[in-house]
């Protein structure tokens, strides 16, 4: 391969380097693992380093070669207080890239910050956590559908550092499959589908000697060229997350076809370096969750939830080979009161920063925090360092648009996963203007209507069609008080019947006479309400059509209550003379026939005006 | 009506009079008819777009079938690059190598239309997607049809009418079927406007106002930017004129409204440019024409008829006048059509009017399912009762003969006859078949009610007077004329209460069973009851959407064109705009040649990859092998070496063994049945059992030379191939 002899000029550098050295520290023992079951490596060095040289020290230096710096995702480095196995007390150390003098360029280096000077003599454990994204190269590069997935790693069998190793161990760990080959020396064994090598003793500082291991892995090598993240946040009581993924097989590529027949009958084997699920842990208490592309809702996706985490299994609309493309989105909502919190008059948003895909590698992830509409003063505090850019963002009802604070991170790998948090002002009562708007919007709606409803629009007061539309109306409306009065005279003369009732019930002549007093006067008061109305509709061009049934009507009225009160006196009199009630009756019985149809005819009457 | 014949002349009553609720009785008469009215309105309005909803329910908020996927693909351009780059827009993405030019060969108003209303909600700070607002359009249309139902109705008939014709319409299955939630085709607006334009049309005869007329000028030049079938209206209208003039209607009003409408009408739709001058070019729009002609012959006749005084003068001068009108039309006619001026009718219009002439001579249109004539059970599926009412309407529309009714029942006799020609013009008769049977509904019920009223009253007031008289009571009784007079209309008015409700339960179920499924997504009942999706059709989309070249070029049958640029955003040669037959030709002849010649078109054509769909596994029977003779016969149609007989056996079509050659060799069938003969289908059946057509396949070891399987999505519906590139001479 090109690289090992890229390495074997690298080696030259490093022998000149070597003697230049000047280091007061000395690594007295380093296990190295290094995990290559998934497509994210994770090497951890747990190392004692001495202090022998005379000064007091008070960082280590941490070397990478360029080419495995730069798919450097992250690096964590622990401290162990207690000697032993006690690692509940591990502090994590600040650790960040330096450029010391008079070191090779091939090489980066990381410089941890003890927490206290190393004396003389003294020493220190550390465990670093280094996790690479990209390091697996597949070889051969192209495969078919049915070929599992071969990849290379390279590494140093020696740990490479500024410092003289005194003893030191590498231990890799594979997923399990097949093992092409692996660099063999002496005392490099593999057992269980771990390979060990070292111990090695003694070794000066800078040395490096290249191990390649070529094995199979088909772990999804899901890889997002780009993760869009918005949250937004609705003090209404729910933070909307919006996940848009462009997500790649980052493993070898396929060649030739893709046989669906192949691939249903014996997925396991035909399609082996493929996938189909992506899983997704969301925090507790998630809702609303959905999935979906640019063309439309995916409905294969499947989804458990208890009170402590929410697990999300999605299918992409196709199994992923190697080098396909996908892209979708997933959202869902979360409550509030879990991820805002109020920390000296400013608003705390704490929320995790990378994807809650499992094992997945985001080239560039960006993360958008949507803020209510009118929150100022914004501040975010993020535990790597970020690009930080705002803009604006338009949702409902928004007038001024909403702040946006916008992370932008490369090489995310799930060690990224931590919470930030963002600082904000906001005022609870801005929460109040959109409601307002959208009351105010249909007040004003209404009000229109009503306006509307209520004024005189045309153009023209003059026109005739118009003024016989006025008329009209007013007619109509003459009509129906003309209507009421009648009903109400309609109403006297029910009293007075109801006090005929009770005169034959009670024999009180006085008390009927009062009613028919009342009732007399009632139905003149009404009667005199009822002139104008039917002198305007006698004159008015526009009623000449209902004119004629409006008179017979007041006319079969006033009739009606001739009768009613002949009837009234009759029985009244009747009584006054003592007569039985069989005579009564025989006496009122042809104004009483008369009567009920006079009724009859003004009910008619009225019916056929309300129809009109 | 008999209660109100007698009462002499007066202004039509206005509809059914409203309960007198106690609440109300402060409110005039007159306001509480208009709160009722408009409350019942606005619950139809709501109605109609909730009813369409469905889709959305059972499915989700997406764009469906095939025409609708190039609308949205315009309106998404649109919203993103403006209305003059859309206009001028060259999409070089479909008819490879032709490319289209969109802007001339569309209607635009759907998308303008689109547009606007995400605009406002724009401005109206709603910050919905493009796509939500391209997949309610339909619904929100049809809730504004019925408003246009209920003012036609009150036009011709009174406001009762025009609220039971909103009330059909809103649920009617014949107008759901196109409106439904994503449903986004130009049928969706366009009978909003058809509708529209004649209400404004019957409103400016009824009041030979130039107002209305302007207006219903407008409404054609909407609906000629919104669908092709503004040819119904420039036909149906000058057909009306022509009756009217015939049975001596004519008057000032008619001459008013007509002619602003034709002139600015015509005027407004030559500014659509896939319509052009074809008001004076084309055949089909010479009859409003004529008429426009005729109108001025008859105004110039009254006006001389007038001047003269003198009818046996008059009667040589109008024989004169007729017979040089009627030559010079002719003449100019004539020359018209021999100089080729005036272009003769189209294909598509001559379809109409002989239901069989697509059959015989153009078969991209009689291909077209929907295009089929209308079976009788699907005229009963989408219209029901209203089947039975259209005559009883009709018959009430003849009793009381006016400018009106005499449109309307035009309307609905010509788009029914329409209507049974085309499946899909069941759409157009359904507003004329809802306005008619409201009109009986509304007839109906009005005299039903009135009967029962009065007897009721009648009998209310015998028994507060019963303790009084006898003979007043059996006096009152005298009065009814039938015996059993109100006792059967009660029965008479629950029947048609039953009946109606029966059809409100038919349009419920008819929408939500049949009418609200995407086609995109199919949806099926699993073993165990369980719903199963289909949604193989995005995932092969999406496939070439994702994992193919930008540029790559996609040959399928071309009613998955539109599909295939809206969602797998390929090129494709041929799509569901067929307007070039010839394109669509070659792409059947090399679906219907051997592999090898196949690859030759396919290379001439640029081809990278064919889809083809493909239902044997999943029993899906409108996949491509059973359009298959549609694509002999296209092919066959323009190359005459693909012929029909060879892909028959006895004139039967068969894809098992007893197969023709021919047939078991063709490209449609190798990629259709590609490794199929290994999959077993059906238990106890054998391998390659092809479930959709139900036999077992006749070619079961099918290799492919020229094009490898690239992609197949999970139930195999669509198949993808790759054409390999050409093989080293060396």
């Amino acid at each position: 391969m090109a690289m090992v002899s890229r390495f074997a000029f690298f080696l030259l550098w490093i022998s000149v380097l070597s003697s230049t050295t000047h280091s007061e520290l000395v690594i007295s023992r380093i296990d190295r693992r290094v995990d290559l079951s998934s497509h994210i490596v994770r090497a951890l060095f747990s190392m004692k380093v001495e202090n022998v040289g005379s000064k007091v020290v008070s960082e280590v230096l941490l070397a990478f070669p360029n080419m495995q710096a730069k798919n450097l995702a992250a690096i964590k480095t622990l401290y162990n207080e207690g000697r032993g196995k006690v690692k509940a007390s591990s502090v994590s150390l600040p650790t960040a890239v330096v450029e010391p003098e008079g070191m090779p360029p091939e090489l980066t280096f990381y410089s941890v910050s003890l927490p206290k000077g190393l004396e003389k003599g003294g020493t220190v454990s550390l465990d670093v956590l280094a996790v690479f994204a990209h390091s697996l190269q597949p070889f051969p590069e192209e495969i078919t559908q049915a070929d599992g997935q071969l990849v290379v790693y390279q590494d140093s069998a020696y740990y490479l550092s500024p410092y003289t190793v005194k003893v030191q161990t590498l231990g890799i760990r594979l997923p399990g499959g097949r093992v092409e080959s692996y660099t063999k020396f002496p005392n490099a064994k593999l057992v269980d589908s771990e390979i060990t090598y070292g111990p090695f003793e003694n070794l000066p500082a800078f040395s490096y000697s290249p191990v390649i291991v070529h094995f199979e892995n088909n772990y999804p090598f899901a890889v997002a060229h780009e993760l869009v993240r918005e949250i937004e946040i609705s003090h209404w009581g729910n933070v909307q997350i919006t996940e848009h993924y462009n997500l790649v097989h980052g493993g070898a590529k396929t060649k030739g076809g893709f046989s669906r027949l192949d691939y249903q009958a014996r997925s396991s084997v035909r399609g082996a370096s493929s996938f189909s699920h992506l899983i997704f842990r969301l925090p507790p208490r998630a809702h609303s969750i959905y999935y979906r592309d640019e063309i439309g809702n995916i409905s294969t996706s499947h989804f458990w939830g208890d009170s402590r985490k929410t697990q999300l299994e999605i299918e992409p609309r196709f199994p992923i080979f190697g080098g396909w493309k996908t892209s979708f989105t997933i959202g869902y909502g979360l409550p509030l009161q879990d991820f805002l919190f109020k920390v000296d008059g400013k608003r705390m948003l704490n929320i995790t920063f990378g994807s809650p895909m499992d094992e997945v590698i985001v080239d560039n992830l960006i993360v958008k925090v949507v803020l209510p509409e009118g929150s100022n003063g914004i501040s975010a505090s993020v535990p790597f360092p970020t690009k930080q850019g705002e803009e604006i963002k338009y949702s409902h009802l928004d007038i001024v648009g909403r702040p946006v604070l916008v992370l932008e991170k490369s090489n995310v790998v799930p060690e990224h996963n931590l919470y930030f948090q963002v600082y904000y002002h906001f005022n609870n009562l801005s929460l109040l203007g959109e409601p307002m708007m959208l009351i105010s919007g249909f007040f004003l709606l209404f009000v229109a209507c009503i306006v509307y409803m209520h004024t005189d629009m045309s153009i023209s007061k003059s026109s005739a069609s118009y003024l016989a539309k006025i008329q009209l109306e007013e007619v109509q409306a003459t009509v129906q008080q003309i209507q009421n009065i009648i009903n109400q005279c309609l109403a006297v003369h029910d009293k007075l019947d109801a006090s005929l009732r009770d005169l034959s019930r009670t024999g009180d002549v006085q008390s009927c006479k009062i009613a028919r007093k009342t009732a007399d006067a009632q139905l003149k008061e009404l009667v005199k309400e009822l002139k104008p109305l039917v002198t305007f509709l006698h004159h008015s061009p526009q009623a000449s059509h209902i004119w004629p049934k409006v008179e017979e009507l007041v006319a079969k009225e006033k009739d009606m209550q001739e009768k009613m009160f002949l009837r009234h006196s009759t029985v009244v009199d009747c009584f006054e003379k003592k007569l039985g009630g069989r005579e009564i009756e025989n006496r009122v019985a042809s104004q009483q026939q008369k009567l009920a149809a006079l009724r009859q005819e003004v009910d008619d009457l009225l019916e056929f005006l309300d129809e009109i | 009506m008999g209660a109100k014949a007698e009462n002499g002349p007066k202004p039509p009553p206005p509809l059914s009079s409203p309960p007198p609720f106690k609440a109300l009785v402060k409110l005039k008469t007159k306001q509480q008819e208009l709160l009722i009215r408009s409350a019942a309105l606005a619950l139809i309005y709501v109605l109609a777009f909730a009813i369409r909803l469905f889709s959305v329910l059972r499915y989700e908020s997406m764009i469906h079938e095939f025409d609708p996927y190039f609308n949205y693909r315009t309106t998404l351009f649109l919203t993103r690059n403006g209305f003059y780059e859309f206009w001028n827009w060259f999409d070089s993405e479909s008819w490879y190598p032709l490319g289209r030019i969109i802007g001339g060969t569309l209607y635009p108003g759907l998308m303008v239309t689109a547009a606007l209303i995400y605009r406002a909600l724009r401005f109206l700070t709603f910050a919905v997607h493009i796509r939500e607002v391209c997949v309610l359009t339909a619904p929100f249309f049809a809730s504004n049809t019925t408003l246009v139902a209920y003012f036609f109705g009150k036009e011709i008939w009174d406001a009762g009418a025009g609220l039971v014709a909103a009330a059909l319409i809103a649920i009617c299955p014949g107008y759901i079927s196109r409106s439904v939630a994503g449903s986004y085709d130009n049928e969706g607006v366009a009978i909003f406007a058809l509708l529209f334009t004649f209400y404004l049309f019957v409103k400016a005869v009824n009041t030979g106002s130039l107002a209305w007329s302007l207006a219903s000028a407008f409404g054609y030049f909407y609906m000629v930017s919104a669908w092709g079938g503004y040819v119904f209206i420039i036909n149906l209208i000058p057909l009306y004129v022509l009756v009217l003039l015939v049975t001596g209607r004519y008057s000032m009003r008619l001459y008013v409204a007509y002619n602003c409408m034709y002139v600015l009408g015509m005027m407004l739709a030559m500014q659509i440019r896939f319509v052009g001058f074809q008001h004076v070019q084309s055949g089909e729009h010479m009859a409003a024409m004529g008429v426009f002609f005729l109108m001025q012959v008859f105004y110039f006749l009254y006006w001389v008829k007038d001047m003269l005084n003198d009818t046996k003068l008059f009667q040589s001068f109008l024989q004169i006048t007729l017979t040089c009108a009627i030559g010079v039309g002719t003449l100019a006619l004539g020359i018209g059509m021999a100089s080729g001026y005036i272009s003769p009718w189209t294909g598509r219009f001559y379809s109409l009017l002989d239901p069989t002439y697509a059959k015989d001579h153009i078969p991209i249109i009689a291909s077209v399912s929907e295009h089929q004539p209308t079976a009788w059970s699907s005229f009963m599926f989408d219209f029901h009762i209203l089947l039975i009412l259209f005559p009883a309407g009709l018959y009430f529309c003849f009793k009381r003969l006016s400018d009106a009714t005499i449109f309307i029942v035009m309307y609905g006799l010509t788009s029914m006859y329409f209507a049974s020609v085309m499946v899909r013009l069941i759409l157009v008769a359904a507003p004329a078949v809802c306005l008619i049977s409201a009109i009986a509904i509304s007839a109906t019920i009005k005299n039903l009610t009135t009967l029962i009223r009065k007897k009721s009253k009648a009998a209310l007031t015998v028994s507060s007077k019963a303790t009084s008289n006898l003979k007043a009571s059996a006096k009152a009784l005298l009065d009814q004329s039938l015996p059993f007079q109100r006792n059967g209309a009660i029965a008479v008015l629950v029947g048609a209460f039953y009946l109606l409700s029966r059809y409100a339960i038919h349009c419920t179920w008819v929408t939500s069973e049949a009418y609200s499924s995407p086609s995109i997504v199919l949806a099926a009942r699993g073993a165990h009851g369980g719903r199963v999706i289909f949604d193989d059709y995005r995932e092969a989309y999406y496939w070439l959407r994702q994992n193919t070249p930008p540029d790559a070029k996609v040959m399928s049958w071309w009613d998955y064109g539109y599909q295939i640029t809206a969602m797998g955003n390929r090129t494709v040669i041929v799509d569901n705009n067929t307007w070039n037959n010839t394109h669509i030709a070659t792409v059947g002849r090399a679906m219907s040649s051997y592999e090898h010649e196949a690859y030759e078109i396919m290379q001439s054509l640029d081809v990278d990859y064919v889809l083809v769909v493909f239902g044997g596994l999943t029993g899906y029977s409108s996949d491509d092998i059973n359009k298959f003779l549609w694509m002999v016969r296209i092919g066959g149609g323009v190359f005459p070496v693909i012929k029909e007989p060879d892909y028959l056996v006895n004139g039967e079509y068969r894809v098992d063994k007893g197969a023709a050659p021919k047939m078991l060799n063709c490209l449609m069938y190798k990629l259709s049945y590609y490794r199929f003969g290994e999959v077993t289908t059906e238990y106890g059946k054998p391998t390659g059992y092809d479930r959709a057509r139900g036999v077992e396949i006749g070619n079961k070891d099918i290799k492919l030379e020229y094009l490898e399987e690239a992609f197949t999505t999970s139930n195999w519906i669509i198949r993808i191939y790759k054409v390999k590139p050409p093989k080293n001479r060396w």
